[in-house]
């Protein structure tokens, strides 16, 4: 009897296992079924021609470009408000600290909210502070989308260095900056991790960029110049009746995944070099 | 069998040459006694660290009270005594760590070589410098072998790499760790197994060229083979360091140590040369714990 209890639910978690990996297959399949025949050179290399938002010529250069451009600049500003935060509460604060835990709670909800909330709240920092939709904003309220994640995920990490690990540092001389450099390098493996799990959630992210970064048809060449996303070009062209432009949406869709997985693998290469080491 | 009172008890030690410089009893000894440590008339070996009426307090609690003891210069001494009685708190006060928490309070003096560590004038980087830890776990840092040893020097501003490789490998000879790992300094230190990480932390300690090694259970996390092997390592050291131990295990203080201090509850309840506290102790508590009545 409890052997073939023990069967029963082996093949449930069999299941529900391959429903994942089925589920990942699906959707390759059905991006690349549809992207793959829209895809061109040209969709790389080209920004789109023939009309505004549903031009069939052209390419997707300017939502990759702006897409781009984006990640990086709110990476770097989600990296310049986060890791001190993550020093602050896990190196300078003492372990049962009032203000540390009112810090991760504050960070638990801001992963929460919905990306909309954000690119309403950042529309009316723009408003106030007269900025129209352009790249810069579009980094702001990305940056501040991905910042609860990236010190929430770092946090984790740096929560398990053991205290053995600073004093040992400390009773060779250190400084609390050299321990803040000795932390920092013994949780790469999860800042790496941090950050390629916010570029995931930023570069796919369409509700928050929608009214900051706004849409265009050019490569930005400026922080104050709007700039196109691959979320929206999806969007937009996914919803246009014509099948050949829908068709470009699927396309754009197979870059996004693709431009992730590049990602993803090269994040994964390069912790790994990481922890092989060298200062 | 009598019991001593404190006086007897001091009088005792100060008649015992092996104790000149080791003298035991917060529990056992008046304020006013104390100026019994110093014994001007004879010639006695300068104690290493001397530690006059320390109290610690962590949080409100008191941990250390009233602590007054030496510590000898080139020898094993071992602090026993059962968990929680402040023996890694009176560690930890040698080289200042206790005071990375808050809600500390630090009462009195401990001397390092006649100069009080907790100075506001004494910078606590050369402090700590003087004297290298090895905690229970090893901990290597996120480095490879070679950057163990050398992050020491390193950031005392060493920067020459011949020089460094010339430190790197002088520092894993001494542990003994050099035949193992000479051929593959740059791989990551966490790949090395426990009892090889255990000495690289000592290499990495000795790295920066200190005179006291703090044990703080060094041995506890390792196998009988390598415990055996830093056990080793430390006979050897003393010719060169001062070596201050806190142990677990009662037969690991009788195979190394030459001064043992038996802490209870915060108090140094006796103190002296191995050969006296396990031969002949004084204290009925000593007694009790040596017996294993309790531990």
């Amino acid at each position: 009897m409890r052997k073939l209890e023990e069967k029963i639910f082996k093949t449930l978690m069999r299941i529900a296992t391959l429903v994942i990996l089925g589920s990942l297959l699906l959707i390759f399949i059905a991006i690349i079924k549809r992207g793959l025949p829209a895809m061109s050179w040209d969709m790389l290399t080209k920004i789109p021609g023939g009309g505004f938002y549903i031009g069939k010529e052209g390419g997707l250069l300017n939502a990759i470009a702006g897409s781009v451009f984006l990640v990086i600049g709110a990476t770097i500003l989600g990296l310049a408000i986060s890791i001190p935060v993550v020093v602050y509460i896990n190196v300078y604060l003492p372990r049962k600290s009032l203000f540390a835990d009112i810090t991760r709670l504050s960070a638990d909800i801001l992963f929460g909210i919905p990306s909309i909330v954000y690119g309403a709240f950042a529309f009316t920092l723009m408003i106030y502070f007269g900025l129209k939709t352009s790249l810069l904003a579009g980094i702001i309220a990305v940056s501040l989308l991905i910042t609860p994640i990236l010190i929430r995920s770092m946090d984790e990490v740096a929560r398990l260095v053991p205290k053995d690990l600073k004093d040992a540092a400390l009773s060779l001389g250190a400084t609390r900056y050299e321990i803040i450099k000795v932390v920092l390098k013994q949780i790469s493996p999860g800042i790496t991790t941090a950050i390629l799990l916010s570029i995931g959630r930023a570069i796919g992210d369409a509700a928050s960029v929608l009214f900051t970064a706004g849409y265009t048809d050019s490569v930005p060449t400026s922080l104050s110049q709007p700039a196109a996303t691959l979320p929206l070009a999806i969007f937009f062209q996914l919803s246009s009746p014509i099948q050949e432009v829908q068709d470009r949406a699927y396309a754009a869709a197979l870059i996004l995944t693709a431009i992730v997985l590049v990602l993803s693998l090269l994040a994964r290469y390069y912790s790994r070099k990481l922890s092989k080491n060298k200062v | 069998m009598r019991l001593l009172n404190p006086r007897d008890m001091l009088v005792r030690a100060k008649k015992s040459p092996k104790v000149r410089t080791l003298f035991g009893g917060a529990a056992v000894l008046e304020p006013e006694n104390s100026h019994l440590h110093v014994q001007k008339d004879m010639p006695m070996e300068k104690p290493h660290i001397s530690v006059r009426n320390l109290n610690v307090y962590l949080q409100q609690n008191h941990v250390l009270k009233n602590v007054n003891i030496d510590i000898p210069s080139n020898a094993i001494t071992c602090i026993i005594g059962p968990s929680g009685c402040g023996k890694t708190t009176l560690l930890k006060t040698f080289n200042r760590l206790l005071d990375q928490s808050l809600e500390v309070k630090i009462d009195g003096e401990v001397l390092l070589d006649g100069e009080n560590i907790h100075d506001p004038k004494v910078d606590i980087m050369h402090i700590r410098k003087k004297m290298g830890l090895l905690s229970q776990r090893p901990v290597p840092l996120p480095m490879s072998i070679f950057d163990n040893i050398a992050y020491g020097p390193r950031i005392h501003g060493i920067r020459r790499k011949k020089k460094l490789e010339r430190l790197v490998q002088k520092y894993l000879k001494s542990a003994g760790l050099w035949e193992e790992v000479k051929d593959r300094l740059n791989t990551p230190a966490n790949r090395l197994s426990i009892g090889q990480q255990q000495r690289l932390c000592l290499a990495r300690g000795l790295a920066v060229e200190p005179e006291i090694i703090l044990g703080d259970e060094a041995t506890s996390a390792l196998d009988p083979i390598s415990s055996k092997k830093i056990e080793e390592l430390f006979l050897k050291l003393k010719e060169e360091y001062s070596i201050v131990l806190v142990t677990h295990t009662l037969r690991q203080a009788k195979r190394i140590a030459d001064y043992i201090i038996f802490m209870y509850m915060g108090e140094v309840v006796e103190a002296g040369t191995a050969d006296q506290l396990f031969n002949n102790p004084q204290q009925e508590l000593t007694r009790e714990y040596l017996s294993g009545y309790f531990s």
